[in-house]
This record gives C-alpha cells, structure tokens and sequence, in this order.
C-alpha cells in the first residue's frame, strides 16, 4: 500500500519523479511538524528540564541552587523509605500485571474465538469502562471495600459477619484489586487482537495432527497471541508503577507508592529536584525491567516456535 | 469436527466472560446506587429513594464552576489535539518518509509512561518559565495525553482511504487545498469526530494533569478529589459522579461506534 503513494500522479521522467520523491517526504515532514514541534514543547523540554532539576538543590521557596550535585539519586537510592517504596510500587505493579493479564486472556479468547455475531458490540462493551472517569473507578471500590462499604454493610446486614472486616482497604491487596479492575481495558484489547490475527487453519492442522483443546492451545494458540500478551504488560506494567490516585484512594499508608513521595516532594514536602530525582529513577528502572522482559520473552518464545 | 473441537469449550468460557463483565460493570455501579440512597453513609441496607443530592447539585456554585472549567479545557484539548492528530496521521499515512517510524512512536509516548512524571516534568519547566498555572496549563497537560490517542484513531481512519477518490478530484481540476476540504475531509469525517469525542471525554475525566498543573480554580475531577475530604458531601459527590458517568457511556459508546463502525466499513476497499 505505501509503495503507492507517489507511483500513480508521477509524470513520466524519472528526473521528475525524483524530485517528486523527495520533495514528498519533504511534504510528509513539513504535515508532521506541528504535532511535533507540540509534542517537542510539552513533552521533550518538560522531560529535559526534569533531569536538569534533579542534578540541583532545592534553596528556600522556589529557588534553586543550580550547582550539579548527585545527591538526590543518593537519597533516593538509598535512604530506606524510598528503597521500601520503589520495591512496593514494582511488587504491586509485578502482581497487578500477572492478574488483570490472567483475568483478562479468556476473556480475549473467548470474543476472538467464540462470538460470532456483535462481535464490535463486545468489544466495545468490554472497552467502555475504561474510557469513563478514572477518579470514579477507583473511587467505587473505596466504597466497596471501606469498613463501613458496601462488602461490610452488605455481609452485616445479610449476617454472615458481625463486625465489619477491616482487612479490605488500605492495604496493596486493595490495590491491587483496584488496579486490576481498572487496567483491564488494556490487557483485553491487545490481547484480543493477536488472537483475532491467528489463521484458523493452523488450530484445525493441530486438531487433524492429533492435538487435543489443551495441546493445541500450548503449542498453536498461546505462541501466537504472546505479542498482544507482551504488550499488555508492558501498557500495565509501566503506568502502573507510577498510578498516584490508587494508592491515595485505598492504599493507605501500607498500600503507599512511589507516586506518593513523588507527589509529596513537589507538594508539602517542597524538594522538586529531589521528587523529579525519584521520579526519573523509577522511570529508569521500570524501562530497565521492560527491556530485559522483553528480550527474554523474545529468546523464549523463539526457541518455542 | 475441527469447528466442533473449537466449540467444545464454549459453555464455561462463555460463563466466565459473562463474570468478567459483571466484575468490569458491576463495581462501577454501585456509584449510582448509592446516589439515589437517602442517608449520608454509603452502606447497606439502603434507606430509602431519594433525589436530594442531584437536586443540591443545581445550586452548587463551586460545583458549576468546575463544571464550566471543564468543558472548556476538554473544548479546547480535543480540538488542538485532534488538528495536531490530523496534520500527523495524514502526514505518516499519505506520504513515504524515512524515518518516520520513531518519530511516531516518539508521539505515541505518553501512552506508556506515567502521568505523574509528565505532569511534574511540565509543571518544573512552567514554574521554570515563571508561568502561573491555569486552566491553560490544565490544557497543555491534556493535549500532551491526548493526541497520541487522536493520532491512532485518525490513523486507522486514513489508512484505509480509497485514494481513487482524491486522484480523480485532482484529475477533475480541483487544486491539492480544496481537494483536501471537499475529499479528504469528508471522508475522514466519522474520525475526526471519534477523535475529538475520545479526546474530550479522556480531558474532562482526567486527574493528575488537572492535579498538578491546576490553580486554586479546580477541574471538577480535582473539584470532586478535594470533596472527598469531606464524608458528609460524599453522596453530592455520587450524584455528581453518577452524571459524569452516564454521559461519559453515551459520549464514548458514540465515539467507539463512529470509529469501529466506520473504519470496517472502509476496509473493504482496501
């Protein structure tokens, strides 16, 4: 299709259509500046002037000393609190990722493989909630798991307990339930389409080679959807890791993340180049952890195929 | 016998897909059940049907205000960030340009890293500035998460064009700007409004942006973020959470629609 592009209003003379060549990426880059010139803006200079901030000292108010100093990724690499928090968001986000990526698969496989009419109309439905208010999702399971929610007022009333169980919120469980729920979207859709790509005809050769419902699905199916199964949990993982409302929400203090100090020292606590030191540190190790994911998955399922 | 073998799982697959919607929905629903509950605690067993916190929604003036900033920063979002997906989609999608690939996924970015750090990471170099914030610093921060969304809709959107349509415009004599307007543009149509709906719907539901980047003169998320200190106007907040739901579903329902309906019916003449 992009081989196209040119071909068809190109006069004769090769010199011409050369000239028509280059000047149509020209074209192409000339349409694409402004987005990028905006993005450039907001989000390069933004980013560069982050890391900048964090080689600095915060002074009082908001003046900086800007001689370079480490310090900042000292404190944030070894001062025990932030070692807790870094451990606890990528522990959250880890367990996070391996659920909604479970809950979400047969789901997947179920509309790819099984529905055969509406199929839009599930997919929409199973997309819908997430394009919703993010605050609200959250929100509806601090009353759901509260001491006085809807799980305790709900068992008090039908008997089953006495006292409300105060073990639901305000800890990583919540999180984590909460996060599953609210990621859902994206481990369904990625997942769904590496399995809708699958040609048909490889699962029946396995079904007429021998292969019964669970073989075939190990060694046909599953090596074939492990891209969608890769990006979704890397579009979890990575935002996850730095999700503030969350933990704010129904973490408590046990279920505090990084985001929680990020936020605090650009906050009350009124360190910025500290908070974008932590901030950046935890973005380089959450792609450090993605990029070895990535490439071990890779070898693995080579070897497999 | 191989559709037969494929069907044999279908029963419990298709009672767990029924669960896996109840437990994406169902959570969700307990905010419009607790609204119309007469009693300030969000409990069981319910007390009784009332419309009294949307009626104190009506005279709410801080409550209309963040309503009204709202609307207008999610105005403004998705119409920047939809002209920018325009420019941009119909940039990689219609001409050949080396190198256009990590430039793409350099737009696509926001998607994978957290808002905190793109929200702060803004906030150090307006404060750097010596700019104040505002809802125009609000705006910036949604336009930053909203076009790469723009950008893929827009995208699937003019990959499946028939060019025919724009050649025989030029071959009738139409110059490449009105071709664009009187060709391209209608076609593109289903969507550009998807984008602009998407992109409005994620501006005014959006958190930490509005969070970091806002003034004293809050969002309504924001607005609802600082009621929830407050338990007593916790059922306002339902009522008020409620609505923004119901019209978030039909909004996006709509968008989706328009997007999926439109680009499956374009791909038959790919």
């Amino acid at each position: 299709m992009t081989s196209a592009a040119g071909t068809v209003e190109a006069p004769p003379t090769s010199a011409w259509r050369r000239l028509l060549m280059r000047s149509e990426a020209l074209r192409g880059y000339l349409l694409l500046s402004p987005t990028l010139l905006v993005m450039l803006g907001i989000m390069v200079i933004p980013m560069i002037g982050m890391l900048v901030l964090s080689f600095w000292t915060q002074l009082a108010g908001t003046t900086f000393d800007s001689t370079f100093t480490l310090k900042n990724y000292a404190d944030a690499f070894t001062r025990e609190m932030y070692r807790i928090l870094f451990v606890r968001s990528l522990g959250i986000s880890l367990v996070t990722t391996l659920a909604t990526v479970l809950l979400a698969y047969p789901m997947a496989y179920f509309v790819a493989f099984h529905v055969k009419r509406h199929k839009m109309m599930w997919i929409i439905l199973m997309t819908l909630p997430f394009w919703t208010s993010y605050l609200l999702r959250v929100f509806a399971w601090k009353i759901i798991l509260g001491y006085n929610g809807a799980v305790n007022s709900g068992l008090m009333s039908l008997g089953v307990i006495a006292e409300p169980l105060n073990f639901l919120l305000y800890n990583p469980t919540a999180v984590v339930i909460t996060l599953t729920h609210a990621w859902a979207a994206f481990a369904i859709l990625p997942i769904y389409v590496s399995l809708e790509k699958i040609d048909r005809s490889l699962v029946e050769a396995a079904t007429d080679l021998g292969d019964g419902p669970v073989m075939r699905f190990i060694r046909v199916v599953l090596p074939l959807s492990m891209p969608g199964v890769i990006a979704a949990t890397v579009l979890i993982f990575i935002p996850t890791v730095g999700d503030y409302v969350t933990p704010s929400l129904v973490g408590g203090t046990d279920g505090y993340m990084i985001s929680n100090a990020i936020q605090f020292q650009f906050a009350r606590g009124n360190n910025w180049p500290l908070g974008a030191a932590l901030a950046l540190s935890s973005m380089v190790i959450v792609t450090a952890i993605v990029v070895v994911y990535v490439l071990l998955v890779r070898r693995l399922t080579a070897r497999i195929g | 016998m191989a559709e037969r073998t494929v069907r044999t799982g279908n029963r419990p697959l298709a009672l767990y897909a029924a669960l896996y919607l109840g437990f994406l929905y169902v959570p969700v629903l307990f905010l419009p059940l607790f609204s119309f509950n007469d009693s300030i605690y969000i409990s069981f067993p319910l007390k009784g049907f009332t419309l009294e916190w949307y009626r104190s929604m009506a005279g709410n003036e801080p409550l209309l205000r963040a309503l009204m900033n709202s609307i207008k920063v999610a105005l403004a979002t998705a119409t920047i960030s939809t002209v920018l997906g325009i420019f941009a989609a119909r940039a990689v999608t219609r001409y050949r340009m080396p190198g256009s690939r990590p430039l793409v996924a350099a737009i696509m970015l926001p998607l994978v890293v957290p808002e905190i750090i793109l929200g702060t990471a803004l906030l150090i170099v307006i404060m750097q500035a010596g700019g104040t914030l505002s809802l125009l610093t609000v705006t910036l921060g949604h336009v930053l998460l909203c076009v790469p969304f723009s950008m893929a809709v827009l995208m699937s959107r003019f990959e499946g064009f028939d060019r025919s349509m724009e050649e025989a415009s030029a071959d009738l004599g139409e110059n490449a700007w009105w071709t664009f307007w009187r060709v391209t543009l209608p076609m593109a149509m289903p969507g550009i409004v998807a984008s602009f709906l998407l992109c409005f719907t994620i501006s005014f539901d959006e958190f930490i942006m509005a969070f970091f980047l806002g003034s004293t003169d809050p969002t309504l998320p924001v607005f609802m973020w600082n009621q929830l200190r407050f338990p007593q106007r916790l059922p306002g907040v339902l009522a008020l959470g409620s609505c923004i739901l119901v019209v978030s579903f039909f909004v996006i329902a709509l968008a989706e629609w328009l997007r999926r309906g439109s680009s499956s019916s374009t791909s038959g003449a790919q």
